[in-house]
């Protein structure tokens, strides 16, 4: 077993993690073959922690990252968020965990191309119980300038901050995000890797990144690798590097 | 075994994943071919039956009637060249007097040879035996009749004849190729139960009506050459100095008549309905096909890597929708076939066919397939000409994302109260405004569609309120066989219950302006008539007797060619035959008939008779109705009563009744389309948007409030859709109404309030089924898999 404690600087918070699961199982069964996306992963993430699950395509990582969020429920196994208990919660449960605690940042930035970038905040603020205001969440990720183009008016990277502003204007206790720099070349990826360290940072907001790219590993305060289900390896970063700084 | 190439299985694999659109557009596909083939097999079904009924049973070619003609012109009618068979006959009213009903029956009593079939309009015997010869009290009765009455074999029936009652036996049921709609004198619908036909023998008819070795009446039979306008003008040259009225060919026989307007209604059904149908499924195959082509572009782009063909592509989704046009081709043959012989056998009973032929033939399927498939080919010429004129390299790369645009309307101040799913519903409308509205479109013909069948009810209601209520205010129309003098108007006055008496006269005549020939009747009164004055259907009022002119129905001055003012050629057709020059002195509009009204003394005049009248109309003391009908059936020579009261309950059973079965089955298909058109556009909307509806799911929002995302935007077509749907049934209404504005009829155009709500609701309810089934699939959207993949 491989030491899931957090970083020294960070002791004061060891009795409360944000997110806790505890020997989680998940099996697919697709067709005729079993698939063991998680064979018994304990995990925890903690307040202002910034954590980057390095693993291979088909590792799990995806699946731990969506049964944290909510997304999807364990095969075995607990996920706790503080006291609650999420791994045997109702769906609409799931919908208010959803929609009060975490924000999400996908590969493929999930815009609604219909909203320009401040209404797809505004979907976000509609509905929360604490947001910030959507323009505030745009300043955050430097897109103040931009707030009233659509998707389709924006590259790439732009496209993802804003995903990343949506996410975070809710106030989230937990950040979660699944290859966010995965569709984007390297130099936008930083600029959307220095959003996502400025939100951990500003806001104390949890946050767990999904990569493939070693690299991101460098701007985190723990990299847990996963491989073939499991938790591989852990690594505490004693000193976490600037998103500019990371070259790859 | 044949093995199936991939395309092939391809094909048989999309299909089946798309099961649920492929049933939606192959249910409206069948419903336009279930219109189509119920109402050719209807009309193919009416012709044939009748055809086989007229030739089975001798319907004659052309009939004739005199007052007294001596038995011998037969000979000299058999002579006219073109004349194949002559059958002479007897016929007359009568009052008929059933034990327990109160009202008087009018019959029409008819000789039969004694101991045989006539050569002509040869009878159905359904029950019982012929008359003997040596008995002079035996009567054979119409089915519907006896049916309508209870009557039984061997009851006896009393008939008022020439003055004298009489005692009748039934020994037989019969039905006749010449009654097939039996209808009264004056009357406007058959009524079984105050007018029946009867069969006596030619002994006892001409004892009874001291019409010894003579014929009233007369029935020919031609040969396939011959030249009927010109048979007619002989036979009427022959009988004229016997009393002849004009000679009629089969195409105005009262019952025929009445037949063949049915068969030519069923053929306007057969044109416009079908064709709204058609036109929404070619642009749902148009609207379905291109937007999963749009998400096949991959695909596409793959196959055509590959080194396929763009002929072979399009030959591949031309396959795909022949296919479904064969599903709906099925499904609407059987439909259509079902509802077909529903429609046939509905007519069969009214008309009591004594066989009944429902075999349609491959003509209805064949018109119905090849119309169909070829209109949804065209439908889906678009979509696949777009996925064949796609560059390999271009399709496989995902197209980019949708271009929208900030509209002015979401920039006012209204916009700041709009959350952002219902910004999403309106964006996507604006986005896509012609798919939108074709959408929208088909959701109001639907909602049209439905309206238009159900405007029947409303539209004959009004029909008959103001044909029944307004028009005629008499409650008893009682007719003598040969007009009497004026002063026996009082006669009827004084009968007991009777308030006041109106004389009417009705003569047939025809009306000629140059080479135009009209042949109906002058129906005249006295002015200051309140009982059935002349009546404006239209604008709700009486008008003035004219003078000395004549006043006629707008339709008829229209198929005249006249304006007030303009004089017409009158040859009358009975009595002396007399003729004269009339001007118009003014017309007015009416629902039936094509009614022609003037002074009854100018007539009387004209006609060179005394002052005379043949109908009394009656105005009775309700609450002694019965002594009244007493009175009436103890009253000798009265040869029509028609009471207004069941003659409207009469026109209501037969049209409305008939036309609900009518209406249901077209509403059925109407909401057919409405689920089709909604389930559709909700369904390909769920596909594209997957996506993003998965993306609204992680967010945090409900599958509640993402329903709302997706079912919002059918929400706003729907309710965008009504009032269109309003206007298009309201234009469907009027272009039936013109469709169906025949010499018998003319529909005006009524629709309700309630039917238009009805149609909203219908729609509604069609809409929120379809959404409720495409809400079950939101409810199952796999999170994960969604956003996993690339789109």
């Amino acid at each position: 077993m491989f030491s899931n404690t957090p970083t020294a600087n960070q002791a004061e918070q060891i009795a409360s993690p944000t997110l806790s699961a505890k020997q989680l199982i998940k099996t697919y069964i697709t067709g005729d073959v079993e698939v063991h996306a998680l064979r018994g992963v304990d995990f925890e993430l903690f307040p202002n922690e910034m954590a980057v699950l390095l693993g291979a395509s088909g590792s799990g990582k995806s699946t731990l990252l969506n049964i944290l969020g909510g997304l999807d429920l364990p095969t075995s196994g607990e996920v706790f968020y503080g006291s609650q208990n999420l791994s045997n919660a109702s769906d609409s449960e799931l919908t208010k965990f959803r929609r009060d605690h975490v924000g999400f940042v996908f590969q493929f930035y999930n815009l609604i191309p219909s909203l320009t970038a401040y209404e797809n905040v505004a979907l976000v603020t509609e509905i929360a119980p604490n947001p910030i205001k959507p323009e505030e969440a745009l300043e955050l990720v430097k897109l103040g300038d931009r707030i009233h183009h659509f998707p389709s008016q924006l590259s790439g990277g732009e496209q993802q901050r804003v995903a990343i502003a949506r996410a975070i204007a809710k106030q989230p206790d937990i950040l979660l995000c699944d290859e966010p720099t995965g569709a984007l070349d390297k130099q936008t990826g930083i600029l959307v890797l220095e959003a996502i360290e400025n939100i951990n940072r500003e806001l104390g907001t949890s946050t767990a990144v999904i990569t493939h790219n070693t690299v991101v590993g460098g701007m985190a305060d723990r990299i847990i690798q996963i491989s073939d289900g499991l938790i591989s390896n852990v690594t505490i970063n004693q000193k976490r590097q600037p998103a500019s700084e990371l070259v790859w | 075994m044949v093995s199936l190439s991939p395309l092939d299985k391809k094909l048989f694999r999309d299909l089946w994943r798309l099961r649920g659109q492929v049933i939606a557009i192959a249910l409206v596909i069948g419903s336009g071919v279930a219109t189509l083939v119920m109402s050719l097999s209807t009309v193919e079904a009416l012709q044939q039956t009748t055809q086989a009924y007229y030739q089975r049973y001798h319907f004659a070619d052309v009939f004739a009637y005199a007052t007294r003609a001596p038995e011998r012109l037969n000979k000299s009618l058999s002579n006219i060249p073109g004349v194949q068979t002559v059958q002479t006959r007897i016929t007359e009213y009568v009052t008929v007097d059933i034990e327990g009903f109160e009202e008087p029956v009018i019959g029409q009593v008819m000789s039969i040879p004694e101991s045989n079939q006539p050569l002509l309009n040869k009878l159905v015997l359904r029950k019982g035996r012929w008359v003997t010869p040596e008995r002079s009290d035996e009567i054979i009765i119409s089915e519907p009749f006896a049916e309508a009455h209870n009557i039984e074999l061997n009851d006896a029936i009393e008939i008022i004849m020439d003055g004298n009652k009489r005692r009748f036996h039934v020994v037989g049921f019969a039905l006749s190729p010449e009654f097939i709609y039996a209808i009264g004198p004056g009357a406007l619908m058959p009524d079984d139960k105050r007018f029946g036909v009867m069969w006596l023998s030619r002994e006892v008819m001409e004892a009874a009506f001291d019409l010894d070795s003579s014929f009233n009446a007369v029935a020919l039979k031609l040969m396939v050459n011959a030249r009927l306008p010109e048979v007619l003008a002989q036979i009427d040259t022959i009988l004229e100095p016997y009393g002849g009225i004009s000679a009629i060919g089969r195409k105005d026989q009262i019952s025929n008549w009445f037949v063949m307007n049915e068969i030519e209604q069923q053929k306007t059904m057969a044109t416009i309905l079908p064709g709204i149908f058609i036109i929404v499924s070619v642009f749902l195959t148009n609207m379905v096909l291109s937007r999963l082509i749009a998400t096949e572009r991959t695909e596409i782009g793959l196959l055509k890597a590959f080194g396929y063909s763009s002929m072979q592509l399009v030959w591949q989704y031309t396959k795909m929708v022949m296919l479904i046009c064969l599903i709906g081709l099925i499904v609407g043959s059987l439909l259509g076939t079902l509802f077909g012989r529903l429609n046939s056998e509905m007519y069969a009973t009214m008309f009591r066919f004594p066989l009944f032929i429902y075999r349609p033939g491959i003509t209805s399927f064949a018109v119905s397939g090849i119309i169909s498939t070829v209109a949804v080919l065209i439908g889906a010429l678009s979509a696949v000409r777009k996925a064949a004129i796609l560059p390999p390299a271009e399709a496989m790369t995902p197209p980019s994302p949708p271009v929208y645009k900030h509209s002015l309307k979401f920039n006012s101040h209204f916009s700041r109260w709009l959350d952002q799913p219902t910004r999403i519903a309106l964006r996507q409308i604006g986005r896509w405004p012609v798919r939108s509205f074709f959408t929208s479109f088909g959701i109001a013909l639907s909602a049209g569609l439905i309206i238009m069948n159900v405007q029947w009810t409303d539209s004959l209601d009004h029909l008959g309120n103001v044909y029944f209520y307004e028009a005629q205010r008499q409650d008893i129309m009682v007719g003598v066989p040969n007009p009497v003098s004026m002063r026996a108007i009082h006669d009827f006055e004084n009968l007991p219950g009777v308030m006041h008496a109106e004389p009417m006269r009705f003569i047939s005549a025809d009306f000629k302006v140059g080479s135009i020939t009209h042949r109906g009747a002058i129906s005249a009164i006295e002015a200051n008539s309140t009982l059935q004055p002349i009546y404006d259907d239209a604008n709700r009022k009486i008008m003035q007797v004219p003078e000395s002119g004549l006043m006629m129905s707008t339709r008829l001055a229209e198929k005249l060619g006249v304006d007030v003012g303009d004089s017409i050629w009158v040859e009358t057709l009975e009595g002396k035959r007399k003729t004269f020059s009339l001007p118009v002195s003014g017309v007015f509009e009416t629902f039936i008939g094509l009614p022609v009204f003037m002074d009854i003394h100018v007539l009387n005049r004209l006609m060179g008779e005394s002052p005379s009248f043949g109908y009394a109309n009656l105005l009775v003391d309700p609450a002694a109705m019965n002594q009244t009908f007493t009175a009436l059936k103890e009253t000798p020579k009265i040869t029509a009563v028609m009471l207004r009261e069941s003659a409207l309950n009469a026109f209501k059973t037969i049209v409305v009744e008939h036309l609900m079965v009518f209406i249901t089955m077209f509403v059925t298909l109407a909401g057919i389309l409405a689920f089709g058109v909604v389930y559709n556009s909700t369904r390909i909307a769920l596909s594209e948007r997957a996506r993003e509806l998965a993306t609204l799911r992680v967010l945090g929002f409900s599958k509640g409030e993402i329903s709302y995302v997706l079912l919002g935007e059918v929400m706003f077509l729907v309710v965008f859709g009504l009032p269109l749907g309003c206007l298009c049934g309201w234009l469907l209404v009027l272009s039936m109404a013109n469709a169906f504005d025949t010499e018998m009829f003319r529909i005006p155009l009524v629709i309700e309030a309630s039917t238009y709500g009805l149609a909203a609701l219908l729609v509604i309810v069609a809409a929120t089924l379809s959404a409720a089934i495409v809400r079950r699939r939101v409810d199952k959207l796999d999170l994960i898999k969604v956003l996993k993949t690339r789109e």
